[in-house]
């Protein structure tokens, strides 16, 4: 992907040169069956093993609290799902101190209608929304959370939404849209309170700012490789010890019963790498990327009038820039940028090339006339100052082509 | 330089060819499938035929893909719904017969995706329909007969303006259908032989009378079938169910086939007659779009069209009011439809058109 600038890394990442090589071996050499019982295969089986606990750590959980997905929408969907059958079949959250005796080895939980509360939020990513609007149909009621105008929840309404019958909240840990980071801390404290599950969708946050799952008392954790530099088709939940959930997938004894499936080897492998190398160049990298950022945001709002950051200027995702433009449509942009090889994107990627409002900027309050005109713009520290600068420049040059046959910008101007 | 076409791609056979065509006749072509469907996020239209759905977006790129193109998807759910979903409706509340993919062509198709297209650079727009465009020696651009008289699709094109028409290419109108087909089959498009699209597209199942009462919320009361004479006939299930000239679904057995001759949503009545009744010699109609003359001052011989499967009459027209034309047939016409449009040729050549008021 030579001859793009490629600002869309919310989106997906490339996968690192190490990640790759960590992975071969496991497709040309050794590509034994982790289950089976030769030798070979037990290498494989110790060596998801070390992937597991060195993933563990990024996030200070033990071993045995890392499963393996197939991805961030699985581990949300596994997350939710699971929740809501446990708390059906035993009335009480699955939490470490309600002992539940339902489930054997491979979780079978029987029963088909679901009942209790969730409380999620408004902006969180589809993989939460329709799977939460699955469960409704099933039996839960859900509470979507509103957000402040920048994105974050307000811990007073979180407070007040609980019932006696809540047994989940989920709560992103960072916006994909607009890179608002939430007050996680506070709410695994709230969720600790009141007893019940607390799980945040990593996906965007993990591999950019540091989690610790103790200190945000946080129960479930879902987070993807493809966002972090790792291969697609990869990630992983993190399940507190002690929190009892039935098998999200049936079958064979992988992952603790929990979920079955033949162990995606090479992508552990590579899922793990991907990890370990973001962790540790974290801190250094997020100071580059934190710089770009607010380059880019800061020529942007300073050149470009009718511009408006959407999130938090601070509490924002490193990589994560977010702009809306008035009196212009965010589509013919985006085409416009892919004209002159500049990926970016208005919405999340996640609708398979549909263009549909954004319903995060819809919940921070964006009128839709404004909301159409955003645009997303993740970096990396691959991205230069020069390529944004030139990013920039295109910018400037397409929005005024596209206010220049706006109706609604003549109609502005004539007035002021 | 090379001129830019966004070429409308419904994913169907004929917006697949143009595209093509167009590619081959030097044109710098972007496929764009316009994004319409209302159902937030998953596509409940049909799979075959279904215009605009997800599956159709599937098909639009893979062809682009064929071809050698890019191709976007853009979002016009709201023009879609303020100037054909809503329009629709109200129509057939107001007891008359609407013609959607009219409407979708003038406001959707060559307004805002002509706006979109020329945002993003594009010189032109070109759609699969059958029809083409003509530069007249008086220096007006008109809306042209396709060489397959079979498929043509002229008819819904009459309400376009000469600054649209002077923007858009319609390179499929030069060939015979079979021919269309057999470009695609030898390039290799996999939906060579995908039907054509027959109903109307945003309505899944073309039970468009249950389409509307679920989208207004309104019930559409039991009335009277009456005859001419004011005799009540029997009862009809509500007044959006019928259209001039309707036999079918009725629900009347008088002994001979009868017909809808007209609908009176003051009383909610619908009257019934025989085959002969349905006959009228003139009609009048208004909204009127000019295309191959700029004024009409006396009258005119044409050919015109009461619907589009209709072959077309001889009729004299002229103007009644600023916005109004009579039109009188030589020979009576049969179903005259209030709300359908009736579009003037002369050869095969689309002078305008109007939409019905009613017939007399």
């Amino acid at each position: 992907m030579k001859s793009v600038i490629y600002l869309d890394n919310a989106a997906t990442t490339r996968v690192k040169p190490e990640v790759i090589e960590a992975m071969l071996p496991f497709y040309t050499g050794n590509f034994a069956n982790p289950s089976s019982t030769y030798k070979v295969a037990q290498e494989n089986r110790a060596c998801i093993e070390e992937c597991r606990k060195s993933i563990a750590a990024t996030i200070k959980a033990d071993a045995k609290e890392i499963y393996f997905t197939a991805g961030g929408s699985e581990a949300d969907n596994w997350a939710l799902k699971s929740a809501a059958e446990a708390y059906a079949m035993s009335d009480k959250p699955p939490l470490c101190n309600n002992k539940n005796t339902v489930f054997d080895n491979y979780g079978y939980t029987g029963r088909k209608c679901l009942k209790g509360h969730i409380i999620t939020t408004k902006i969180e990513h589809h993989a939460i929304l329709h799977t939460a609007l699955y469960l409704e149909k099933m039996g839960c009621d859900v509470t979507y959370l509103n957000v402040d105008e920048r994105g974050i929840v307000r811990l007073k309404d979180l407070k007040k939404a609980i019932r006696p019958d809540t047994f989940l909240i989920s709560v992103m840990y960072a916006n994909n849209e607009i890179g608002t980071i939430e007050p996680v801390k506070e709410i695994g404290e709230i969720a600790l309170e009141n007893n019940i599950l607390f799980h945040t969708d990593a996906v965007q946050a993990y591999g950019h700012i540091p989690i610790d799952v103790n200190e945000c008392n946080i129960d479930m954790l879902s987070a993807s490789g493809h966002k972090l530099n790792g291969p697609k088709g990869t990630g992983f939940l993190y399940i507190r010890e002690g929190v009892e959930l039935g098998s999200f997938i049936h079958g064979g004894a992988q992952e603790m019963g929990k979920r079955a499936g033949t162990e995606n080897v090479p992508g552990i492998v590579g899922l793990s790498k991907a990890c370990g190398l973001a962790e540790v160049s974290m801190k250094e990298r997020t100071i580059k990327e934190l710089s770009l950022r607010d380059h880019l945001i800061d020529r942007i709002l300073s050149e470009i009038p009718y511009a408006r950051l959407n999130g938090d200027a601070k509490r924002r995702l490193p990589n994560n820039v977010n702009i809306s433009f008035q009196f212009v449509e965010g589509e013919a942009l985006l085409v416009m940028l892919d004209m002159e090889g500049i990926c970016a994107s208005a919405g999340s990627a996640c609708t398979s090339g549909l263009s549909t409002p954004s319903h995060v900027l819809t919940a921070i309050g964006l009128p839709e006339e404004i909301a159409r005109g955003s645009l997303r713009m993740t970096i990396s520290e691959d991205n230069t100052f020069e390529e944004l600068d030139h990013v920039v420049d295109v910018l400037k040059d397409k929005i005024f082509k596209l206010r220049s046959v706006s109706p609604e910008y003549e109609d502005y101007i004539r007035r002021i | 330089m090379k001129k830019k076409v966004a070429v409308g791609m419904s994913g169907g056979v004929d917006s697949s060819v143009a595209a093509f065509l167009l590619k081959e006749q030097g044109y710098d072509v972007i496929g764009v499938t316009m994004q319409i469907w209302q159902d937030e996020d998953r596509c409940t239209i049909s799979e075959n035929g279904g215009c605009c759905g997800l599956s159709a977006v599937e098909d639009a790129k893979r062809v682009a893909d064929k071809i050698g193109i890019p191709h976007y998807v853009m979002n016009f759910k709201k023009e879609f719904k303020e100037n054909v979903i809503d329009y629709f409706m109200d129509e057939y509340i107001h007891a008359r017969t609407p013609n959607p993919c009219i409407a979708c062509n003038r406001y959707v198709k060559w307004e805002a995706l002509l706006n979109r297209a020329m945002e993003i650079g594009c010189d032109y727009i070109a759609t699969g329909h059958y029809a083409r465009v003509k530069k007249l020696d008086n220096g007006r651009y008109a809306i042209c007969k396709s060489r397959t008289d079979r498929k043509d699709q002229t008819y819904a094109l009459y309400n376009l303006t000469q600054e649209q028409l002077s923007r858009t290419l319609m390179p499929v109108g030069e060939y015979e259908k079979e021919e269309i087909r057999k470009i695609a089959a030898d390039i290799g498009l996999s939906i060579a032989n995908k039907p054509d699209s027959q109903e109307i597209c945003f309505v899944p199942d073309n039970d468009y009378a249950k389409y509307i009462r679920e989208q207004s919320g309104l019930s559409f009361p039991e009335g009277n079938f009456v005859d001419t004479s004011g005799n009540v006939l029997g009862r009809h299930k509500g007044i959006i169910h019928y259209t001039v000239g309707q036999r079918k679904g009725l629900g009347l057995s008088m002994g001979k086939p009868v017909f809808v001759l007209e609908l009176r949503p003051e009383t909610n009545e619908v009257v019934i007659g025989d085959n002969e009744d349905t006959f009228h010699m003139k009609l009048t109609a208004d909204k009127i779009n000019l295309m191959a003359i700029d004024k009409l001052e006396d009258e005119i011989n044409v050919t015109a069209k009461i619907r589009y499967s209709h072959k077309g009459a001889p009729c004299k027209v002229r103007r009644t009011k600023d916005d109004e034309v009579e039109c009188t047939f030589f020979e009576p016409v049969r179903a005259i439809t209030p709300g359908q449009a009736v579009v003037f040729y002369n050869d095969d050549i689309v002078v305008g058109g109007a939409t019905i008021k009613k017939f007399m």
